[in-house]
């Protein structure tokens, strides 16, 4: 039975406490929860991420005010009333598509991270799921994102993506009007993209960040070495002053205080390439209004998409499909497909190295051919990339479980 | 932690808490500026009328800025009749030329609603509440507070410019003949 | 230090990733097209001597067409109608002078369609010698305005093809200031604008083969190298393309593109001083996070 003190004046710390436990809450959640003392910046890409979706939020707000989901107004509503005539509208639409870009760029150096020290394991494979349904939600959210300008990459990318819902051969057209809700992406598909992307999407990937953050509760985060730390013991020897010898340090202030340290590195490059260099992020083709009845020269997804798109494009349409679904859902299994009982970085690993850096090498070799024509050598260069991609992971078992437990 | 470097961490923390605060006020100001109306919605805020088109005792409903405008041109008995009724009320009457007419806002000002011209009794009915004006829209029966406000006008030869600020309008706003809309 | 190679290494990887997807894929998309500065090297250079007095003459036969407003010298008839005659309103002559190389005006008035590259072109070769080109030429330098603003540049270079919607310039000009009928919501005078530039622009979409895009923020959907080569001689960039050469200066063109970025990028200036101050205030930001974290570290290592 809870116990309430009359006498405690109201919104006191006492009379909080005894109502929301916020005592407790600030030891659970930040004072207590341990994070272990062996780590790099690279461990701190979570909370970038985190800093980067509050921009995004924030930032979004503000062009929901004016942004209209119309197919007549949509272009100007986002490249007149916005970038000429909203008080720093341009500003809000700027952190956006440098944000979504940038954004995979950390995701990328976040997941690359956990492969390397071999953070998807042992009681941590529910954070690797979880993390992998966050990149999903977020490639469905930038992807949405993208039809909303309504310029020529809006429609084009529209148009070629849900075509792939038809599965090749099955000719599955009647899903891909579904989808559409029209014969070609129109009116009734840019609604309903605009209210994924505002509503349930996001609505989605905070539900799941949360899930993200809960998984990482119990098995703790991994530290440079993959050491198993007994946490308990730790954290009583931190408590009784024993910072140095102690393996584990608070989250807050003391793994904070560095978060907050390289978020503000990022932060500087984040906004030099909002007010200086934001082409990249936000592609000339898509200035051009979208035009049913002219496929630009040029279509290609956004960088993050490439590797996939890649994966997908030397191949005839079925295998193609099939090819793009595999990698597709391939990542999510890594914590079982990798059969080895070892966490620990690559380095250390053996022939799980040289698979780390293939992989890493290849995905780019495959972004690269994503966007070049696929003419000449780019194309033969692309096809091997891709079997290469599906070698890698066809042999991922076999040279884990012949790995030496360390 | 060490406690004898509690102090030194404090001020740190403060000194990077402030200085974010800073930011967060910049911040806050780029967001004041992106709720203000557009510079198009601005720029369409003036109403040039025509006055010589009105004909005597005929009220025409106008627009400005997305209100409607009593505009009601009053015949030569009528201001003679005002001359010797109600002489303050001939201050709301704007004199364009030989015309003598009443131009006001017309929403109650009591909530907002628009209030009825009656010819047969040359006054405004406010069927919402029960407001009355007199022909030259100044309040009769409560609630409203006031007449009806006189938007902004500049006379400019025999047009009625809304939406600027000439000296006629800003004499009646030293008189308190009207309120700042 | 061990981090520092770690960002060193990611830093690697992330620089050789965007040169990848950005100027390398983009080097292979698009061909490389030497500009020449505006100073069309493939006509030859002019030899006579313009006599501007003896040009004032000779323009005489070009007012049955064009205006010279600026002489007092009006259009013979209204843009729609000339568009119905010739497919396109024939341009106002006032600052050509200003604005286009003399050059190239010269061997345009001796052979439009040769010099333009271009097949649709409704003017005729208007001066039989070279000496008459070149008198007509100085002529028009000596009539035009010392200072042509950007929008000028843009009407008398572009307007009467493209239109500028976020500039309101339509191939017609200025879209007129009109009102609608408080009754009905009808606005009549709107509506008949409308019907006279959609004539208009049907005439421009048959004389050109389709109808010339609107360039209101054509600065962003094209670089400013395609842009300047394109505008230089379009058929260099798009080959076949119905757009003529028309060959402006450097300094006109320069005009041009000025309005181009008021249109198309109007936030610039406020850009470029805001973003100073927020990087500014980053830089500091994390110079402060780091002696809060050094502070708070202190005694952990």
């Amino acid at each position: 039975m809870a116990h309430f003190d009359e006498n405690a004046r109201p919104f006191s710390h006492k009379w909080l406490n005894e109502r929301l436990a916020i005592d407790t809450l600030k030891r659970v959640l930040s004072t207590e929860y341990w994070i272990p003392k062996n780590i790099n910046f690279l461990w701190a890409m979570g909370m970038v991420l985190a800093a980067t979706f509050g921009l995004l939020l924030v930032s979004g707000i503000f062009l929901l005010m004016y942004y209209q989901p119309n197919t007549q107004l949509a272009f100007d509503s986002v490249n007149y009333t916005i970038m000429s005539e909203v008080g720093y509208g341009w500003l809000w639409r700027h952190i956006h598509g440098v944000g979504a870009s940038v954004v995979f760029l950390i995701i990328y150096i976040h997941m690359f991270t956990g492969i390397y020290y071999g953070s998807y394991k042992k009681g941590r494979e529910l954070i690797w799921l979880s993390g992998m349904l966050l990149f999903v939600l977020f490639s469905a959210e930038a992807f949405s994102g993208y039809m909303l300008p309504w310029g020529q990459m809006s429609y084009w990318a529209g148009m070629v993506i849900t075509n792939l819902f038809s599965g090749g051969s099955l000719h599955a057209n009647g899903l891909v009007e579904w989808i559409r809700g029209d014969y070609v992406p129109g009116q009734a598909f840019l609604n309903r993209f605009f209210m994924l992307h505002v509503l349930l999407i996001p609505l989605a990937i905070i539900g799941v960040i949360v899930l993200h953050f809960g998984t990482l509760r119990i098995p703790h985060v991994n530290n440079q070495d993959g050491e198993e730390i007994d946490f308990e013991e730790a954290a009583e020897l931190y408590k009784a002053g024993k910072v140095k010898e102690s393996k584990v340090i608070p989250f807050n202030p003391v793994f904070l205080s560095k978060d907050i340290f390289v978020m503000g590195i990022y932060f500087i490059l984040f906004f030099y390439l909002v007010f200086y260099h934001f082409e990249f992020a936000m592609d000339p083709v898509n200035f051009d209004p979208a035009n049913p009845l002219k496929t630009p020269t040029h279509i290609y997804p956004e960088w993050y998409f490439l590797w996939s798109y890649e994966v997908l494009r030397p191949f005839p349409t079925d295998p193609g499909l099939i090819a793009f679904a595999f990698a597709q859902v391939i990542f999510f299994l890594l914590p079982f497909l990798d059969r080895s009982p070892n966490v620990a970085p690559a380095s250390r690993r053996g022939a799980f190295k040289f698979w780390f850096w293939a992989l890493l090498i290849d995905m780019i070799v495959l972004t690269f051919m994503g966007k070049l024509p696929p003419e000449g050598i780019w194309s033969t260069i692309g096809l091997v990339a891709a079997v290469t991609f599906i070698g890698l992971w066809i042999a991922l078992p076999i040279i884990t479980s012949k790995e030496k437990k360390l | 932690m060490a406690t004898n470097n509690k102090g030194r961490r404090d001020f740190m923390g403060m000194a990077l808490g402030g200085f974010t605060a800073l930011g967060g006020i910049g911040a806050l100001y780029a967001m004041k500026r992106t709720w203000d109306p557009l510079p198009s919605v601005k720029a369409a805020g003036f109403t040039t009328l025509n006055m010589k088109e009105y004909e005597d005792n005929k009220l025409v409903v106008e627009k400005w800025r997305g209100k409607p405008i009593f505009v009601l041109k009053h015949s030569a008995d009528i201001i003679e009749k005002l001359k010797k009724e109600k002489p303050d009320d001939l201050k709301r009457v704007i004199k364009i030329g030989d015309g003598h007419y009443t131009v006001c806002i017309g929403l109650c000002t009591h909530l907002g609603c628009i209030p009825g011209f009656r010819p047969e009794t040359n006054d405004f009915l406010c069927a919402c509440h029960g407001g009355m004006y007199d022909v030259t829209a100044q309040v009769t029966k409560a609630p409203p507070p006031r007449g009806l406000d006189i938007p902004p006008f500049k006379i400019d030869g025999d047009k009625l410019v809304l939406g600027e600020e000439g000296p006629e309008y800003k004499k009646m706003l030293a008189d308190g003949i009207t309120m700042p809309v | 230090m061990k981090e520092l190679k770690i960002l060193g290494i990611v830093t690697v990887f992330t620089l050789i990733l965007y040169w990848g997807v950005e100027p390398f894929a983009h080097s292979q998309m698009h061909k490389h097209v030497e500009g020449h500065d505006f100073t069309y090297p493939d006509l030859p250079a002019v030899k006579a001597k313009g006599n501007a007095e003896n040009g004032k003459n000779l323009v005489m036969a070009c007012v049955g067409c064009h205006s010279i407003t600026s002489q007092n010298m009006p259009a013979p008839m209204d843009p729609v109608m000339s568009a119905q005659t010739y497919g396109v309103n024939p341009p106002d002559l006032s600052n050509i002078g200003a604005l286009f190389d003399e050059k190239f005006l010269a061997h345009f008035l001796l052979d439009p369609a040769k010099v333009t590259k271009s097949k649709h072109f409704a003017m005729p070769p208007s001066a039989g010698s070279e000496q008459d080109a070149a008198d007509i030429v100085a002529y028009f330098k000596s009539i035009a305005p010392k200072e042509v603003s950007p929008k000028e540049a843009y009407a008398a270079a572009c307007g009467r093809c493209h239109a500028n919607r976020y500039g309101h310039w339509t191939q017609l000009g200025d879209v007129p200031k009109t009102k609608s009928n408080i009754k009905t919501g009808v606005d009549l005078d709107a509506l008949e604008f409308k019907k006279k530039l959609g004539i208009y622009q049907n005439k421009l979409a048959d004389y050109m083969g389709k109808l010339p895009p609107d360039l209101s923020i054509i600065i962003r959907a094209r670089s400013e190298d395609f842009l300047e080569t394109f505008v230089e001689d379009p058929q260099s960039q798009l080959p076949g393309t119905a757009m003529p050469r028309v060959g402006l200066t450097k300094e006109g063109y320069e005009k041009v593109k000025a309005y181009l970025e008021e249109t198309g990028d109007p936030s610039k200036p406020l850009r470029e001083k805001t973003g100073p101050w927020v990087v500014g205030f980053f830089v500091i930001f994390a110079f402060l996070a780091f002696l809060w974290k050094k502070s708070i570290w202190k005694g952990h290592h």
